[in-house]
């Protein structure tokens, strides 16, 4: 029977189907044989006298026997320049990359310099990525200067990656400018298998979908990173979610990742990774298995992971030239759960007010009145998300009949709303067919209202009112006003919701 | 839960660019000595600013029991009971996230805002209109408090407001992760549902040595879990405090 040394607060089931559970590793078998698949090979070889699955004693009690190790364990591992590790032991980590942006950045900084001196280093000028992205497009003052507190300090370290933004009235002209941190990542290559992503935002965890150990911390644990390069941390157990069939064509990974969130609640991972594997796992592009991580946190999880393959490594051809060894789940690996799912058979949800865990159906919230959509955030103003949406408004050919706010992620987003064609729209783009159907144009990219913000953000929620809404979070006042009433759902299912002024199942239209 | 334990620390090199920043080197850390820059208070400072508000409130109260000797181990005063996912949103909403928690004047106003996302349900405002301080020294609260976003500031919040400890059932792993690391507040663990056994208002002390919470207006006694090796990290005043007083860290002489 598998067991995982875990903390002694938490309670678990071993799931029984865990056991021989070697033979539905997610390996695409096209993909060519990685080292670190033949070293998997080779151990199950040596390990196979011992049979660990059928054994009672804890890893610590098997002595000089080698247990396997899931993606999660064997990243902090490697990161820990440890040979094994085992959930719930702490280890010193080295970090990769460190990311922090203008809401957060200042109080690190703060601490970097009190607690390291002012003038203190950064452990690696190149491995700090600084990027203003939450409350930019605003009068606030104290907002804008700390984008200036963030440039003073990316200027006496010289730090190499700093997208920076000063004429605020025109994001076009800054050339550095990006936008949302997450989404600017992984455009600009900063994400890569088997390495460890820390930064001051808790949906850092949207990186895991490249195979990495990725999580969100605080400013004095990023100011501890600042100065050292290095983090304690626990390793958590991981649970496995595996996904098979094939995705309907009404769904998308937003559905996907509410669905699981629904079924395990916004505790359920608490402390614990959530790996993600399977067909469906696999058809995703990367954008979408973006989704699918960024929301890990809501389920109180520390990271998720999903293995790279072909899919990963295409993507970041054009993105990074830095080397990167990819990081697999050992065949022999305790998961401390699994869940199953036959995607095929899933219907387009929502989040109801106020938790991101109240999952319905779409279809049976279709009394639900709204007044108004909002399209936008790391987890669902990328690119493909506004596909997504114009392909919803291109099928129905009507306008929309509520507000509806469009917030691409970056400046790139935002290019490729006004150029890339639409399928079968006969060479139109996104921003036409969103034009076409009364939407609101669409915004500078930034984060803008999921958080709500500065009282001047725009699509900030300053009255009650029901939105739909691609974001991540419906607690009370989470878009400005507390009493909001906050859907979350697939960018397909917003878009049919605004079309008809109600939330909305998007196989009406598609 | 994630208590930043004793492990062997690796010796740590100070950043300069002549040296290989991932290279393990036996000078260690050096960190600058709290008084380095006076113009930033230490955490501890701050902190230690708040202990003697709950001193003094334990020697005013008409009904309290004689507090322990040492302040850092026994809180008292009044709670302030909440419910279950409290998430950051609700403990300091993003409009005040513009405010820099390691900037001494902006520290003190975030504390003004310390729970002020709760919804009108909560008949009580946490901090009274106006004021920086709030007068419930402890909150109780349910499953998973603390969840949603990573931001330092709400831990910082409520410790600015002058909350010494909170109790809940569990607890989100950032927000307990920053809780520690900022040594703002205590992220006590209860046995039980405290939330549904304590009102708002009730008087209350809880003795940290002996792991127990005192409901003075209810008369009843709770049994909470051991703070265990997070605690003398929040009584040295978060992460760096602690390595420096553990010896982890030398301070490099003023």
């Amino acid at each position: 029977m598998a067991s995982s040394a875990v903390a002694p607060t938490s309670s678990f089931l071993v799931d029984k189907k865990i056991l021989g559970f070697s033979a539905s590793c997610a390996q695409p078998s096209s993909f060519p044989c990685s080292p670190q698949l033949s070293k998997k090979r080779a151990s199950t070889k040596i390990v196979s006298v011992m049979t660990p699955q059928q054994s009672e004693r804890k890893p610590s009690a098997t002595g000089a026997v080698k247990t396997g190790m899931t993606m999660t364990e064997k990243i902090l591992a490697r990161a820990s320049e440890k040979s094994q590790l085992v959930p719930g032991e702490n280890a010193w980590v080295n970090v990769d990359i460190l990311m922090t942006h203008d809401v957060c950045g200042p109080g690190s900084i703060g601490i970097f310099k009190k607690e390291f001196g002012e003038n203190a280093k950064v452990w690696d000028r190149e491995k700090v990525v600084i990027i203003p992205d939450h409350y930019i497009f605003t009068t606030d003052e104290r907002a804008n200067r700390n984008v200036d507190i963030l440039r003073d300090f990316c200027n006496e370290q010289n730090i190499k990656y700093f997208y920076d933004i000063k004429d605020l009235g025109n994001f076009k002209a800054n050339p550095d400018y990006k936008g949302v941190c997450h989404v600017a990542l992984a455009q600009e290559g900063h994400c890569r298998p088997g390495e460890v992503l820390l930064g001051t935002d808790s949906h850092t965890c949207t990186a895991g979908a490249f195979g990495q150990f990725a999580t969100g911390i605080g400013n004095t644990d990023a100011g501890f990173v600042l100065g050292t390069g290095k983090l304690l941390l626990k390793v958590p157990p991981t649970l496995r979610f595996v996904m098979d069939g094939e995705m309907p064509n009404y769904l998308l990974a937003k559905d996907l990742i509410l669905q699981i969130i629904g079924e395990i609640s916004v505790a359920g991972a608490t402390y614990k990774a959530m790996e993600f594997v399977g067909s469906a796992v696999e058809s995703l592009t990367m954008e979408e298995r973006m989704t699918l991580c960024n929301m890990v946190v809501e389920a109180g999880g520390k990271n998720g992971v999903i293995p790279a393959d072909r899919t990963t490594y295409k993507f970041l051809e054009d993105k990074t030239s830095l080397p990167f060894e990819p990081v697999f789940s050992d065949g022999g690996a305790r998961f401390l759960k699994e869940y199953r799912f036959d995607i095929s058979k899933l219907e387009p949800l929502v989040a109801k007010p106020h938790s991101p865990d109240n999952r319905a159906l779409a279809r049976e919230c279709k009394d639900v009145k709204i007044d108004r959509v909002y399209i936008g955030s790391c987890t669902g103003g990328k690119t493909e998300d506004f596909m997504a949406a114009a392909k919803v408004f291109l099928a129905s050919g009507k306008k929309v009949k509520v507000p509806t706010f469009l917030v691409p992620a970056t400046q790139k987003v935002w290019m490729d709303v006004y150029s890339l064609p639409v399928p079968g729209s006969g060479g139109r783009t996104c921003s036409q067919i969103f034009e076409e159907a009364g939407c609101d144009t669409p915004a500078s990219p930034s984060c803008g209202a999921c958080l709500g913000g500065p009282r001047d953000t725009y699509a900030r929620m300053n009255e009650a009112q029901v939105c739909v809404s691609t974001t991540n979070r419906n607690f009370p006042g989470r878009m400005g006003h507390k009493e909001g009433q906050i859907y979350l759902a697939s960018p397909y299912t917003a878009a049919a919701s605004a079309l008809t002024g109600f939330v909305t199942d998007p196989r009406e239209f598609i | 839960m994630a208590a930043i334990s004793t492990v062997t620390p690796p010796t740590f090199n100070l950043s300069s660019p002549s040296r290989n920043p991932n290279s393990a080197s036996l000078s260690s850390l050096k960190l600058a000595s709290p008084d380095a820059n006076p113009s930033i208070p230490s955490s501890r400072s701050l902190k230690l600013h708040r202990n003697s508000r709950f001193v003094t409130a334990a020697a005013t109260s008409p009904s309290a029991a004689s507090p322990a000797a040492n302040p850092t181990n026994t809180f008292h005063g009044l709670c302030y009971v909440v419910g279950d996912n409290i998430d950051t949103d609700q403990i300091i909403p993003a409009e005040y996230l513009t405010l820099v928690p390691s900037n001494p004047d902006e520290y003190e106003k975030l504390g003004s805002y310390a729970l002020i996302g709760l919804p009108s349900t909560y008949e009580s405002r946490f901090v009274e209109p106006g004021a920086t301080k709030t007068k419930y020294t402890i909150v109780i609260g349910g499953d998973n408090f603390g969840c949603g976003s990573s931001r330092e500031h709400a831990p910082v919040a409520l410790g600015a407001a002058g909350v010494a400890a909170v109790v809940a059932e569990s607890y989100a792993r950032i927000f307990f992760r920053n809780s520690v690391a900022t040594g703002e507040i205590y992220p006590l663990e209860s046995e039980g549902r405290l939330c549904d056994e304590c009102t708002t208002g009730d008087v209350v002390t809880i003795e940290l040595g002996e792991s127990k919470l005192i409901n003075h207006t209810t008369g009843k006694e709770y049994k909470l879990k051991p703070i265990g090796d997070a605690g003398p990290v929040i009584e040295a005043g978060g992460i760096f405090a602690y390595a420096r007083k553990a010896g982890m860290i030398p301070s490099r002489d003023a």
